[in-house]
């Protein structure tokens, strides 16, 4: 059941008074907006107002679909999907893209990749879930996603359960953490499911929450690497524990304290459990969190925009914390929608949501558009020397659920490690040694050369240039070369003094190092 | 949060407040050392070699030999050379480095009981036990960040080298962050041309690189649409240094073909042994850390075959690099250092499925240090008869890292800051993994 999002006129106005027309940069913009906007803009706009800050321009929808691709489900747009929506004429056929991209497989695969960093999937060290329980505790999360189980259930599901690593998934979670002791546990739960640095806490307030994962107990079976996670019967006196509010509680025997706990958090109305994930939500789409870093929330740590920040917490517990929800919220924005390019300092319209944020692709999205583009596999390797483990040609790097499983590709982009949970492990900076690898390396070098697309495109434009600039444009970056753009493509052929298959590889080089490429924009 | 300004030496100032502040690591008994150090001194050594034998090396048949304890032991490997040193023996395997052990000490005492690869790489590499919800970052990422991008360190080739093949056991620079990870440079030193990913192209002349570059200009439309942005910037200088390096000096040092024959012969013509040969040039060029990953030595199954195979190439690379290191005036500033994540049992598996092999060995095994400031010539530490226990001088992982800060100029107690704000040295005692250990004094 979708919520609907009911826009009065009066906001419908507002919103329309906030953005002023601008000429819009080829091929980046545009130059009116097609989307009514919603609530988020409104909230954005108000601050914008307070700071003098113009807002960007709309995006143009060769920028928006490849975007909302990328962000939706890491992956590339197919070149006639691209097509087909650059001639829909329909004002609503963004909101519609919205909605299939919702309901695609790699929509489960991408955002079940994304909680697999935040609960540390990994079977080796420092983890240590082995590859066993990472293969059910991956399914149970991607199903959750593919479902979209309500997310109350599913944080619930997490704290609360009980049974064999293997049978039960979400028992891993109490595993997926370096130390069992009730600190470690508690600083984990912490951050996943509040977004807060426990280990920064006073003592007292830790101690007090270390109670109530004193009695997470964890006992062998006979089958290998199997373990049962319980609460600890023995215990026969009441525990005495605090909330992180400061609320003291007294377990009585026979309860559980992980439900207690539970029981305390997943309620509309503690603002430590929606504020978590509503500002994640926004800084997985919006590159920058409303508190920011968005698993460091404290008193001093001030979210940027707070009416922002309620009004996304409002929508999710109304929605009965259906996330898609969520997304579908912040996606058909304009605020989501405006360009890359700033109307004022970068940094500063960044921070307040002035311009969409430029960041490099991830490690694996960048790994799946090279491996798109140039049609060869990623060599994985792995730690776990058995069992063994085959992942098929087709395999995905973003459906990958192992942590442990890795390439010297992914390492060198920064992939999590999954050691921490952090937000941060994730790095999208560019090294010089990623330069190095995208200019010049074999690998690269092979993958341009040896591309079934890319040879695909040369015979079927059969000796037609401007057709085949097109094709390679329409294949690396997802939509149609501007007319300076052929023109400086096409001269490349004629000034190089080198074969036109060369010239067609180093235009496709060329615009698989080009900046568009490389980043989400 | 990682690049936050830090001092790689430790001035009087700071070792007294770090004192007043207790600061972690700083045991009283500690205080007159860290004073001894907060005098500036100039490091003795510049450089280290990590000559890593991945996989766990056998220390009863290269550094410990124990002729005496009979065949189950021993298998074929019945007899100890003597070296140049009087009073030490080294594996029958080994004549080249026997020759040359006036150069190098042995640590036969080493132990930290894991016998798992994992987390014994991890331990021997950072210095700690897993656990505590930090991943410590490994001495390599250490020393390029206090000698290298700390230290103002500006050469187009990155500090922290591996040759050739990334380790993958653990993420080397743990939570100091990527740009502390190592180069990692694929290829094959042995080949004819030496393909060093990204840097050397076989396939692109420098004139089309040249052009094509130029092509990238003209056609980056979102870079050029953003002139400000923090991103542009950030590919504008990672473009730029990359292309110095595959049209400028730096490629050239990893052409080995300018050798001469002779010498690149006496390394031996196999990766490992020119691997050690573009080890020895990286340090000429100032590279403070230089990882040289030697698989190959998880010799579970028919140990001794494998052993006939390996050791003289390893014996073979690894004493005429002392010897060259030493001919061009580099040993006194360049720490050699073997070591494998752990040794391999001293008692052999005869029976099938093992037909004669060895399996990990974590509690006792052996490892060996040369140069920059480290004698030669010495033992610390002893095995008991047949290479199974510690019979004297414990030696601890943290023991021999903080040794090699020490000589690099890092004091291995000084802080280290970390993600977490939490009071962290350098290297830690070593006093979480036993008794009886403490750094190398007896040989620096």
């Amino acid at each position: 059941m979708t919520r609907q999002v009911v826009l009065t006129v009066g906001l419908l106005t507002a919103i329309q008074a906030g953005y002023a027309a601008v000429t819009p940069v080829s091929p980046f913009e545009s130059a009116a907006w097609t989307v009514p906007g919603n609530g988020v803009d409104a909230h954005v706009l108000a601050v914008l107002k307070q700071k003098k800050i113009q807002p960007a321009a709309p995006c143009s929808d060769a920028v928006f679909i490849r975007r909302v691709h990328l962000d939706v489900i890491g992956t590339l747009p197919e070149p006639p999907d691209v097509k087909a929506f650059l001639a829909d004429t329909s004002p609503a056929k963004r909101a519609r893209a919205i909605d299939r991209l919702l309901a695609r497989e790699e929509f489960a695969d991408y955002w079940a990749l994304k909680w697999c960093d935040l609960l540390r999937v990994k079977a080796e060290f420092p983890i240590n879930l082995w590859p066993n329980a990472v293969q059910a505790y991956h399914r149970w999360i991607r199903d959750a996603v593919k479902t979209n189980r309500p997310y109350d259930q599913f944080a619930r599901d997490l704290l609360t359960s009980s049974g064999s690593n293997f049978r039960v998934p979400p028992v891993n979670f109490y595993r997926a953490v370096q130390g069992r002791e009730p600190a470690a546990l508690a600083e984990a739960v912490g951050l996943t499911l509040m977004g807060v640095r426990f280990q920064n806490w006073p003592q007292d307030r830790r101690d007090g929450m270390a109670a109530l994962f004193s009695r997470v107990a964890f006992k062998p079976t006979d089958e290998w690497k199997e373990e049962i996670v319980l609460c600890d019967p023995a215990p026969t006196d009441p525990l005495k524990a605090v909330f992180p509010d400061g609320t003291a509680v007294i377990v009585k025997p026979g309860d559980d304290p992980r439900n207690v706990f539970a029981d305390w958090l997943i309620t509309g109305e503690n603002p430590w459990f929606s504020r978590n994930i509503a500002n994640r939500v926004w800084t997985w789409l919006l590159g920058r969190g409303i508190i920011h870093e968005p698993d460091d929330i404290r008193p001093d740590n001030l979210p940027v925009n707070p009416e922002l920040l309620a009004y996304l917490q409002k929508e999710l517990v109304e929605a009965k914390y259906d996330l898609k929800h969520l997304f579908r919220i912040v996606l058909n924005s304009r605020t989501y929608q405006q360009s890359p390019i700033a109307r004022g300092p970068t940094a500063t319209a960044e921070a307040i949501f002035a311009c969409y944020p430029i960041r490099r692709l991830d490690a694996e999205v960048l790994s799946d558009a090279l491996n798109w583009v140039g049609g060869r596999k990623q060599n994985y390797e792995s730690r776990i020397p058995e069992p063994f483990t085959w992942i098929p040609e087709e395999q995905r790097t973003i459906a990958l659920a192992d942590g442990s499983i890795t390439s010297t590709f992914l390492q060198m982009f920064g992939r999590p490690a999954r050691d921490t949970g952090l937000e941060s492990e994730r790095t999208t900076n560019m090294t010089d040694g990623q330069r190095l690898f995208m200019l010049n390396s074999t690998d690269v070098y092979k993958r341009v050369t040896s591309s079934v697309r890319l040879q695909r495109i040369a015979l079927q434009a059969k000796g037609n240039r401007a057709k085949q600039v097109s094709g390679i444009y329409l294949t690396v970056l997802s939509r149609e070369p501007t007319p300076a753009e052929q023109a400086g493509a096409e001269t490349y052929w004629e000034s190089a003094g080198i074969g036109s298959t060369q010239a067609a590889t180093d235009l496709a080089w060329a615009l698989i190092n080009s900046m568009e490429f490389l980043c989400r924009h | 949060m990682n690049d936050q300004p830090h001092d790689q030496f430790l001035t009087r100032r700071d070792a007294l407040k770090g004192m007043l502040c207790g600061a972690a690591g700083l045991a009283l008994a500690d205080q007159a050392s860290v004073l001894a150090q907060a005098a500036p001194r100039k490091p003795k050594a510049k450089a280290v070699i990590q000559i890593w034998m991945w996989g766990g090396p056998p220390h009863t048949d290269t550094f410990d030999p124990k002729p005496d304890a009979g065949y189950d032991y021993c298998g074929p490997f019945r007899q100890a050379l003597d070296t140049n040193v009087p009073g030490i023996q080294v594996g029958q395997m080994l004549p080249r480095l026997a020759q040359q052990a006036d150069k190098y000490s042995i640590i036969r005492s080493m132990t930290h009981g894991v016998n798992g690869h994992e987390t014994a790489s991890y331990i021997v590499q950072t210095g700690h036990k897993p656990g505590g919800r930090l991943v410590y970052p490994s001495l390599g990422a250490i020393v390029s960040k206090f000698r290298g991008y700390d230290a103002g360190y500006t050469s187009l080739v990155p500090p922290y080298v591996v040759l050739t093949r990334a380790q993958g056991r653990f993420d080397e620079a743990g939570f100091l962050g990527p740009r502390y990870k190592p180069f990692v440079t694929g290829g094959d030193p042995n080949a004819r041309r030496f393909a060093v990913e990204g840097v050397v192209s076989g396939n692109i002349t420098d004139d089309r690189q040249k052009k094509r570059r130029e092509l990238l200009h003209s056609l980056d439309s979102l870079k050029l649409a953003t002139p400000g942005h923090p991103v542009t910037a950030q590919l504008g200088t990672t473009e730029s240094k990359a292309y110095e390096m595959i049209l400028g000096d730096a490629g050239k040092l990893f052409d080995l073909s300018t050798e001469d024959n002779a010498i690149r012969q006496r390394y031996g013509r196999n990766t490992f042994g020119q691997s050690c040969l573009m080890a020895r040039r990286l340090v000429q060029a100032g590279v403070p850390f230089v990882t040289i990953n030697y698989g190959g030595w998880d010799t579970h199954k028919q140990h001794f075959e494998a052993m006939r195979r390996k050791l003289p190439q390893m014996d073979m690379a690894m004493a005429t690099l002392l010897q060259d290191l030493e001919e061009h005036g580099l040993l006194d500033s360049t720490i050699v250092w073997w070591s494998g994540e752990f040794g391999r049992s001293p008692k052999v598996a005869w029976p099938g499925p093992w037909n004669g092999g060895r399996h990990h060995f974590g509690k006792c095994f052996s490892a060996a240090l040369a140069g920059g400031g480290f004698k030669g010539g010495q033992v610390v530490g002893a095995s008991d008869a047949t290479g199974e226990n510690v019979a004297e001088r414990p030696v601890y992982p943290p023991d021999v890292l903080g040794s090699i800060c020490e000589l690099m100029g890092i004091n291995p107690d000084s802080p280290l800051p970390n993600p977490r704000g939490l009071e962290l040295s350098v290297m830690p005692s070593g006093k979480e993994f036993g008794e009886g250990g403490g750094r190398l004094k007896e040989i620096m």
